[in-house]
């Protein structure tokens, strides 16, 4: 490619299209005016947010729905800052993100100037990698080494920081070629292939085993290895259960599906894991709130753990077959290893499956059904009914993220969307506007708490302003209601500060931002509200379901506990069907 | 809950506690050193001694780092390490034959001749150096591996220490045995 003579803010534009970004989420200031004076002539879509966390959440929720490369843009100082939740939130769940700050010119830095943060410092530990550009000769090669280190390997959000001079100095410059990218990281060499040692002794263990199962997470979705989850599982006959992160890359309709494990998995996913004799974790971590108490974690079973970080590897629990590479290639491999050998079919293997069935007819998936007040599990199932399971679904944090897990059925990668690793409130709403924006196909749905949906409220305007149909189902009960569960659980039912009953109208609050609102109070109106809601196109659409305020998600493992003490179903003593009206 | 009546756990492997030296090769990038320290700071490890300096590539840094720790938290700090952009190399070389040596600087209060020759016998025993000489001190410089300035030190405490730095521990695989052994990375 021949060089050019261009304004660092141009070289910005110029590699972001050499990237294939066709669209970015951000908001303007001072630091970075000259990035986004080159950015209106762009030939991509610019969105602007209204909060930069909304911002980082929606290029989140793009790259969650698409696989693309998500990109926001914040300028420097208090910008950058409201990035930070969105990029830790996307770093505890391997997204790729690619964050353009604007940083104070370079002779100001250190001196406290205006707008000044140590942004570098501050994101370090929660990017997989960040650059401040130093010399505007670096300046194309970082950019395409952010997207680089960004979707390779365990993906991650990066961040490149730019001094305004920069962004304002004129170069020569040309895009760097794919050979001098890998070149200049001499030290980022992912492994992806797999030890075929390992693989075949992984093999020889799913031939032997007689109670086996699969624990699948988000690095599936991430390696676009669902198609060799589903071929394994058809292969072995071995039943798959799924992280949070990990819906989608198994269908949930399907029978060998043992639906989510861990704090709020099923009970017969619950216990085939406390039970089996097999353990194979494909992209998965071993998180806590899967584990619960790490000593009492699949106890006997032998563990085969598929992963391309190798920090991921023994980091909580001691694996015995461990295998670093990326995970669809891996399964390529073990599959084709497995087929060489047919599988004998074993009687303990057809017990075993019997076993689990008895399991999931004990406890199936259920709660109290109710004539008179909603239950926000019923809204779950009206949305997967009337979306005919077929929605992309972005939910905040709390009890309704867990319902919405629960009591809608995935059955395609980059279906569910949320804060798996980070937990973060505020994240469901923004998302679904970015998913919506990467995939104007698909109908999606936020569904969001009263506590989450009004941490990043603001950004209706920019859902408004882009005539982005998002749908947005709350699931209102008045309270920061995931709090005062374990508050009931196990503070003695002293529901310190999380009452949030003094909320706006969230109808009318919807229609001042332009969108449109509806509410649902009657289980009669749920369907009709959905109804309502589904013919809308043109722009946002906001349900305030009022549901039962005290209902409890179940079954729980109690933090840190073994799955011993899962507490199955609700208590006896009645838990109060009373109405509470919001205001 | 019939299926859970007997109370299984996981068999763990035993812990094993002990210092490990690790040598770690960086490129030499702005901000590098605050990226391997910030890692051990976020993640609760501690560092017994760091430390840095240029080598004979041009842009590349060689870091040793000795930790005190639990055999699995040690292999996290390593695979942590790895995961990091910049780094080059991470090489655990505790078990393998190497060399060690520290450099320590310590200013030593000299009460009288008595004391003055005393220390001075210390410090050749030691191989050391006086570097510097006051009215009422003496400062030497000292190298070796740790254990060997430990000693030291504590053989010259009662004369009083003033004042004392210490560059940490630099440590090198002897290439000599390891070709000897067949030793790989
Ligand atoms: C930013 C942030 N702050 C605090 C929390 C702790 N937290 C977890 S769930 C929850 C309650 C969420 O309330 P709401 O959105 O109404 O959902 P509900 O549990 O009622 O369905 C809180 C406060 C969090 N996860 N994220
Ligand atoms: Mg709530």
């Amino acid at each position: 490619m021949q060089t050019q003579k261009k304004r660092g803010a141009d070289i910005v534009v110029d590699v972001l299209v050499a990237e294939g970004v066709d669209t970015i989420f951000g908001l303007p200031g001072g630091a970075i005016m000259e990035v986004y004076d080159a950015l209106f002539d762009a030939p991509f879509r610019n969105v602007l947010t209204r909060h930069e966390q909304a911002a980082c959440h929606m290029a989140d929720g793009y790259a969650r729905a698409t696989g693309k490369v998500g990109v926001v843009i914040a300028t420097s100082g208090p910008g950058a800052t409201n990035l930070v939740t969105g990029l830790a939130t996307a770093y505890m769940d391997s997204i790729p993100l690619v964050a353009i700050t604007g940083q104070v010119p370079r002779h100001y830095i250190g001196t406290d100037a205006f707008q000044e943060a140590d942004v570098i410092g501050i994101t370090r530990p929660i990017t997989k990698h960040n650059f401040l550009v130093t010399d505007i000769k670096d300046l194309p090669l970082i950019l395409r080494q952010a997207f680089y280190i960004a979707r390779t390997g365990r993906p991650g959000p990066v961040l490149v920081d730019i001094p305004k001079d920069i962004t304002q100095q004129v170069s020569e410059f040309r895009i760097p070629t794919d050979d001098e990218l890998r070149e200049s990281l001499p030290g980022y060499n992912p492994h992806t292939e797999g030890n075929p040692v390992q693989i075949k002794k992984a093999a020889d263990l799913i031939r032997k085993a007689t109670k086996p199962v699969i624990y699948v997470g988000g690095g599936v979705i991430l390696s676009e290895a669902a198609e060799e989850v589903y071929k394994l599982t058809k292969l072995t006959n071995i039943p798959v259960t799924t992280t949070n992160m990990g819906k989608g890359s198994f269908p949930e309709t399907d029978p060998l599906s043992l639906h989510m494990l861990g704090m709020h998995g099923t009970y017969y996913a619950n216990m085939a894991v406390y039970n089996c004799d097999l353990l194979i974790a494909i992209g998965a971590r071993f998180d806590d709130r899967v584990t619960g108490k790490i000593t009492e974690f699949a106890p006997e079973a032998k563990i085969i753990h598929i992963d391309i970080d190798p920090a991921s590897i023994s980091k909580t629990i001691t694996v015995d077959v461990p295998i670093v590479g990326d995970v669809k290639t891996v399964l390529r491999k073990l599959i084709k290893e497995l087929e060489n050998k047919p599988i004998e079919w074993l009687q303990a293997r057809e017990n075993w499956l019997r076993q689990i069935q008895e399991w999931r007819e004990k406890h199936p998936l259920s709660y109290r059904k109710s004539d008179k007040i909603i239950k926000p599990q019923a809204v779950i199932e009206e949305i997967y009914n009337i979306t005919s399971g077929d929605a992309i679904i972005s939910a905040g944090v709390g009890q309704h993220q867990m319902w919405a897990a629960m009591f809608y059925k995935y059955s395609y990668p980059r279906q569910f969307l949320n804060s798996g690793g980070l937990g973060t409130m505020g994240f469901g709403f923004p998302a679904a506007v970015g998913a919506k924006m990467g995939r104007p196909d698909k109908t999606v749905f936020a569904i969001e708490g009263d506590g989450s949906f009004i941490m990043n409220i603001q950004d209706l305007a920019t859902a408004v302003q882009y005539r982005v149909p998002v749908k947005i189902a709350i699931i209102n009960n008045g309270f920061l209601g995931m709090v005062r569960q374990w508050q009931q659980f196990f503070y003695d039912s002293r529901y310190a500060s999380v009452c949030i009953s003094v909320q706006p109208d969230f109808v009318k609050l919807a229609e001042a931002f332009g969108a449109i609102g509806l509410r649902a109070t009657k289980p009669s109106e749920v369907r009709e509200v959905l109804q309502k809601a589904m013919e809308i196109n043109d722009r946002p659409v906001l349900i305030d379901f009022v549901v039962d305020r005290e209902e409890n998600v179940l079954p729980m493992v109690p933090a840190g506990k073994s799955y011993r003490e899962m507490i199955v179903s609700p208590k006896q003593k009645s838990e109060a069907e009373t109405m509470y009206l919001v205001g | 809950m019939q299926e859970f009546k007997v109370v299984k756990t996981r068999p763990e492997p035993e812990k094993k506690v002990g210092k490990h030296i690790i040598t770690v090769k960086v490129q030499h990038n702005f901000g590098v050193l605050a990226r391997i320290t910030g890692l051990f700071a976020g993640r609760g490890y501690n560092i017994e001694s760091l430390t840095v300096g240029r080598t004979h590539e041009p842009n590349i840094a060689r870091i040793t780092i000795v930790v005190d720790g639990e055999e699995r938290v040690v292999e996290q700090i390593i695979k942590q390490l790895r995961k990091l952009i910049e780094t080059l190399k991470v090489r655990d070389i505790t078990e393998l034959p190497h060399i060690e040596r520290e450099l320590a600087l310590i200013k030593i209060h000299t009460e009288n001749d008595r004391a003055r020759d005393e220390i001075m016998r210390l410090v050749n025993i030691f191989r050391g150096k006086v570097v510097d000489v006051s009215q009422d001190s003496y400062t030497v410089e000292i190298t070796g591996d740790d254990e060997k300035i430990e000693a030291f030190i504590d053989l010259i405490k009662p004369f009083g220490v003033k004042e004392m730095a210490r560059t940490g521990t630099l440590a090198m695989v002897r290439e000599s045995a390891v070709a000897k052994e067949g030793v790989l990375d």
